[in-house]
């Protein structure tokens, strides 16, 4: 089984957001990186099915600066064979130039499947994934919270607002992998010692000029202040009026 | 001539709720732009049903596209359909609602019209011809006003963030073909959710359970109270749904769902930032919580402090009475 | 309850790492984080190891870490597997005592002073948890001066047979196999005492549990009573001899000490902060008081100073050069500090700071056991006086 595994370098989620001097980015002072966690559940996946198959290869492909060999080597680290970052200075907010960059590095790569995590924690684009399997003319299922594979075909789950879809599909295909698709392991020690020798393959990228530009990063309001309006029954009426008069929400 | 359009979804043959939504926005944007807004249905034959008030929520044209096998989404089929509208309408903008099927629609689009998408916007605005998208970043930490430079204009909608429209267009109904695509996957079946549940990012009111509750069977008290307050959807913390007590679906925070509902309530919620990051934007928060120094009282506009066990119940009674009465 | 620990970092320590040493910390601190901490609570009050995560430590290759990959072994250098202890014992020292065990005292002796047959047969299955092993070396009567054990082992045609008691053993209990350290020759002689490798279900051999501890509760403690116990020829460790080869091995354990030590005192100052900056009396959070950002200040100078000791002690092991003085200026003063910021963790949260809820009385408890085993905290200011001034104040 050859299975690619687009990962992202992104913030760590509980970082404070500062905004940068530029007033476009974040301050990446002091801010730690990660391996996208949705990612984690597309590289265990891929990781599993390699090794019910018993054999194949597991590529990492990812699209950011220097720093992301780091990220690779996490995901080497936990499995994975070999890695090539598409390297430029900033990874573009643009989703489809990502996509695009993408979609040129994995076109003949001759991949079984490739995963993606449903969404980037940091731009929330949830759009990278598909986008890439509507550039390579892949069948494409999004939000994957099951998986199973047949052969050259495979049946996956995804939640919607009314109930679970069960989407039958050919391989090759692209998946995007939601939370609960299953559990992420550790990187072992073992494994970190082992990605150390494992190749990374580094390559330029270019992108179209950009149609999508932010023109702005900034904090969210704050909220007004609230208040507790009490302790223990005695102050149940008390909500339920002001729910009623003050915030006109019952 | 340009306009906007909009792409609705509808659920059991009735028009989805946020497709008013979406409507709302995409007039929104026409009538910055200049232009009429067209909204497309796609579906089985017989969808114009669902279709039917598309003009009571602001649209000038509904243009309706039926084949046999477009009964449930159709990512292929759906995607080439609207597709080819978008392209032969010459739209200034196209809006979809960010919703499971939104999600997975959208950026198929954007690479069949060969332009950038801005998902997920809370906000919409015109400068200068140029449509500017506002939209949550950083697991809602901070905000990203992006330009669309490029036409259509493509963006998805979150959830609660456009109110609905208002009637008084004429909704002209036209059928348009339906354009099967490649057809590369096959929805099978969908398994229905349990009756009648309203989902967690579309209610307009959510009660949401911790850990607090101590228990998966004290839930029950989660989903009185939701039914006391009418449409009201119940939620869940990441905890609880590791725990296996509530399912994924109903987990609201950043790696769960993010939700901008008219009143949220948080019940034996500590308010750890992954969930905050989910439901910050709610309008009201109440927070309960035993714990006065519990991070979650910091968001809440009124919260209240004591045994959920004892509170919620009586909360239940009060809002049923005030409901009522 | 606090933020997820991501650790505590004043002096950009983490720079002064490789990257594999801090992907290596990364590893233990989530797994800490995700699978220990939810039960450690529960495991600590019930007063029991928690057995059902051995495998997965196992499969993540805590045991033995710094020994070669060819026994299936990580193979990583020092300070990483100081990173680990820290990270262990950011948990529970009762969790990290398990680990030193297994890796330290039994896996370490084996390897150190085993044959080639014994390290292909013992160390894998080791690594993998599929064994577990215990260190008989203190006994009722003889603690701090460990040659004057009366275990004793005597040569017989087909092997050896063991007659003592040992105490105070960690995982005596649940180990398959005891490093047991015994005396030869004659009963006061010293040099005549070698290890052993010897089965925990060998005739003879039983091993109790000890009641009633208040400190490193969520760790089996034990006696072990061998009478009679037989062994092959293989069960002798061949190149052990004198009380200078278990004493090597507790140089090791008491390296990963150092850094462990380090690690709890960070748990506690972790909680502490963020205690301090949510708990309000008087209108304001307590960490506004003077008093507590005294202790705060003083909390996180001793860790920052702990943990630049171990680096160093690391580094200085890997280019093999570490002394045994050097490791117990370090098992001294870190596991002393760490005493001390525990208890005053505990003081600044007040009430709440009794609950098992909150980790730094347990910590606290923990440490007292830490302060007094691998070398009493007043028997390495002895060592330190013996090498400063060469001259023994021992007796």
């Amino acid at each position: 089984m050859k299975i690619a595994v687009c990962i992202k370098r992104v913030p760590d989620t509980e970082a404070r957001v500062k905004v940068a001097g530029d007033g476009v980015s974040i301050d990446e002072a002091g801010v730690k990186f990660i391996l996208n966690p949705y990612d984690e559940y597309a590289l265990e996946e891929a990781l599993q099915r390699k090794e019910q198959a018993g054999a194949g290869e597991v590529v990492v492909v990812t699209l950011g600066p220097e720093a992301a060999q780091e990220t690779i080597r996490t995901a080497l680290a936990m499995g994975a064979d070999r890695g090539v970052l598409l390297k430029c200075d900033a990874i573009p907010a643009d989703g489809l130039a990502v996509a695009k960059a993408l979609a040129g590095e994995l076109k003949d790569g001759g991949y079984d499947l490739v995963l993606f995590g449903k969404l980037a924690v940091d731009d929330a684009n949830h759009a990278v994934g598909p986008m890439v399997a509507e550039l390579l003319g892949l069948p494409c299922v999004t939000a994957v919270v099951k998986l199973e594979l047949e052969g050259g075909t495979g049946t996956a789950e995804r939640e919607t607002e009314g109930g679970v879809e069960v989407v039958d599909f050919a391989q090759p295909a692209v998946l995007t992998c939601e939370k609960g698709l299953n559990t992420p392991r550790y990187p072992a020690l073992k494994g970190i010692m082992a990605a150390k020798k494992k190749p990374i393959e580094a390559k330029p990228v270019a992108f179209e000029a950009g149609r999508y530009a932010v023109q702005s990063l900034s904090l969210p309001p704050d909220r007004k202040e609230g208040r507790i309006v009490g302790e223990g029954l005695g102050a149940v009426s008390e909500l339920v009026r002001l729910l009623r008069t003050e915030a006109k929400v019952i | 001539m340009a306009g906007t359009l909009a792409v609705t979804e509808h659920k059991g043959g009735a028009l989805r709720k946020v497709s008013r939504e979406v409507v709302a926005a995409a007039r929104q944007l026409a009538d910055a732009l200049g232009g009429t807004v067209d909204a497309i249905v796609v579906g089985a034959p017989g969808v114009d049903a669902a279709g039917a008030d598309l003009g009571g929520a602001g649209a000038d044209r509904v243009l309706v596209a039926t084949h046999d096998s477009f009964g449930r989404y159709t990512p292929d089929g759906y995607a080439a359909t609207i597709a080819a509208q978008a392209k032969a309408g010459g739209y200034a903008a196209v809006v979809v609602a960010a919703t499971a099927t939104g999600k997975d629609l959208a950026p198929r689009l954007a690479v069949l019209l060969d332009v950038p998408l801005a998902s997920d916007v809370t906000g919409l605005a015109v400068e200068l011809g140029t449509v500017v998208a506002t939209r949550p970043v950083y697991a809602g930490k901070a905000i990203q006003q992006v330009a669309l430079n490029a036409a259509p204009a493509l963006v998805s909608i979150r959830p609660n963030s456009f109110a609905p429209g208002v009637a008084g267009h004429a909704g002209a109904v036209s059928n348009v073909n339906a354009a099967l695509g490649a057809a590369r996957v096959t929805v099978r079946d969908v398994r229905a959710a349990q009756q009648g549940a309203l989902d967690v990012a579309e209610a307009p009111i959510v009660v949401s359970g911790g850990r607090g509750l101590k228990a998966p069977e004290h839930f029950k008290l989660i989903e009185d109270l939701a039914r006391a307050l009418g449409t009201a959807a119940v939620g869940a913390s990441r905890a609880v749904v590791d725990a296996g007590w509530r399912p994924h679906g109903e987990q609201v925070g950043q790696t769960g769902k993010t939700v901008s509902p008219e009143l949220y309530v948080a019940v034996g919620i500590s308010g750890a930032i992954q969930h905050l990051a989910g439901m910050r934007t709610a309008k009201i928060i109440v927070a309960i919580n035993k714990d006065k120094d519990a991070p979650i009282f910091k968001v809440a506009d009124y919260g209240i402090v004591g045994d959920l066990f004892e509170i919620v119940p009586r909360l239940t009674e009060e809002i049923a009475k005030v409901r009522a009465g | 309850m606090a933020p997820r620990f991501e650790g505590v970092d004043f002096y950009d320590i983490g720079s002064l790492l490789s990257e594999e040493e801090r992907a290596v910390r990364q590893t233990v601190r989530d797994w800490i984080e995700e699978r220990l901490l939810p039960v450690i609570n529960d495991c600590y009050v019930e007063g029991h190891f928690p057995t059902e995560l051995i495998p997965e430590m196992a499969r993540l290759g805590f045991f033995g870490a710094n020994l070669p990959e060819e026994y299936g072994c990580a193979g990583l250098n020092n300070v990483a597997y100081g990173l680990i202890m820290q990270e262990l014992e950011r948990g529970d020292s009762g969790v990290r005592s398990f680990a030193s065990v297994q890796g330290g005292l039994v896996m370490y002796p084996i390897f150190q002073f085993g044959s080639a047959e014994q390290k292909t047969h013992w160390l894998p299955r080791l690594a993998s948890g599929e064994l577990i092993g215990c260190f008989g070396l203190t006994e009722p009567d003889y603690g701090s001066n460990p040659g004057g054990m009366i275990t004793t082992a005597k040569e017989t045609k087909d092997g050896w047979v063991l007659n003592g008691a040992k105490m105070w053993i960690t995982n005596g209990s649940t180990a398959d196999i005891a490093i047991v350290w015994a005396k030869t020759g004659a009963i006061d002689d010293p040099t005549s005492i070698r290890g052993f490798v010897v089965p925990t279900d060998a005739p003879g051999f039983t091993a109790k549990d000890q009641k009633g501890k208040l400190s490193l509760r969520a760790s089996d403690t034990s006696e072990l009573v061998l009478v009679d116990v037989k062994v092959g020829r293989d069960a002798l460790l061949p190149k052990s001899g004198g009380v200078k080869s278990p004493l090597m091995c507790l140089t090791q354990a008491r390296y990963g000490i150092a850094w462990g030590a380090v690690g709890a005192a960070m748990a506690c100052y972790h909680e502490a902060v963020s205690y301090g900056k949510q708990r309000v009396m008087f209108n304001k959070p307590i960490a506004s008081f003077q008093l507590q950002q005294a202790r705060l200040a003083q909390m996180l100078t001793e860790i920052t100073k702990g943990q630049l000791l171990c680096l160093q002690l690391g580094r200085l092991k890997d280019k093999g050069t570490m002394t045994p003085q050097q490791v117990s200026l370090a098992k001294r003063n870190n596991v002393d500090m760490a005493c001390e910021v525990a208890r005053e963790a505990r003081r600044l949260l007040g009430a709440n700071g009794i609950l098992v809820e909150y980790s730094a009385m347990r910590h606290m408890a923990n440490l007292e056991s830490v302060y007094t085993y691998e070398g009493t905290h007043d028997m390495h200011t002895l060592i330190l006086g013996e090498e400063i001034t060469g001259i023994s104040a021992f007796e």
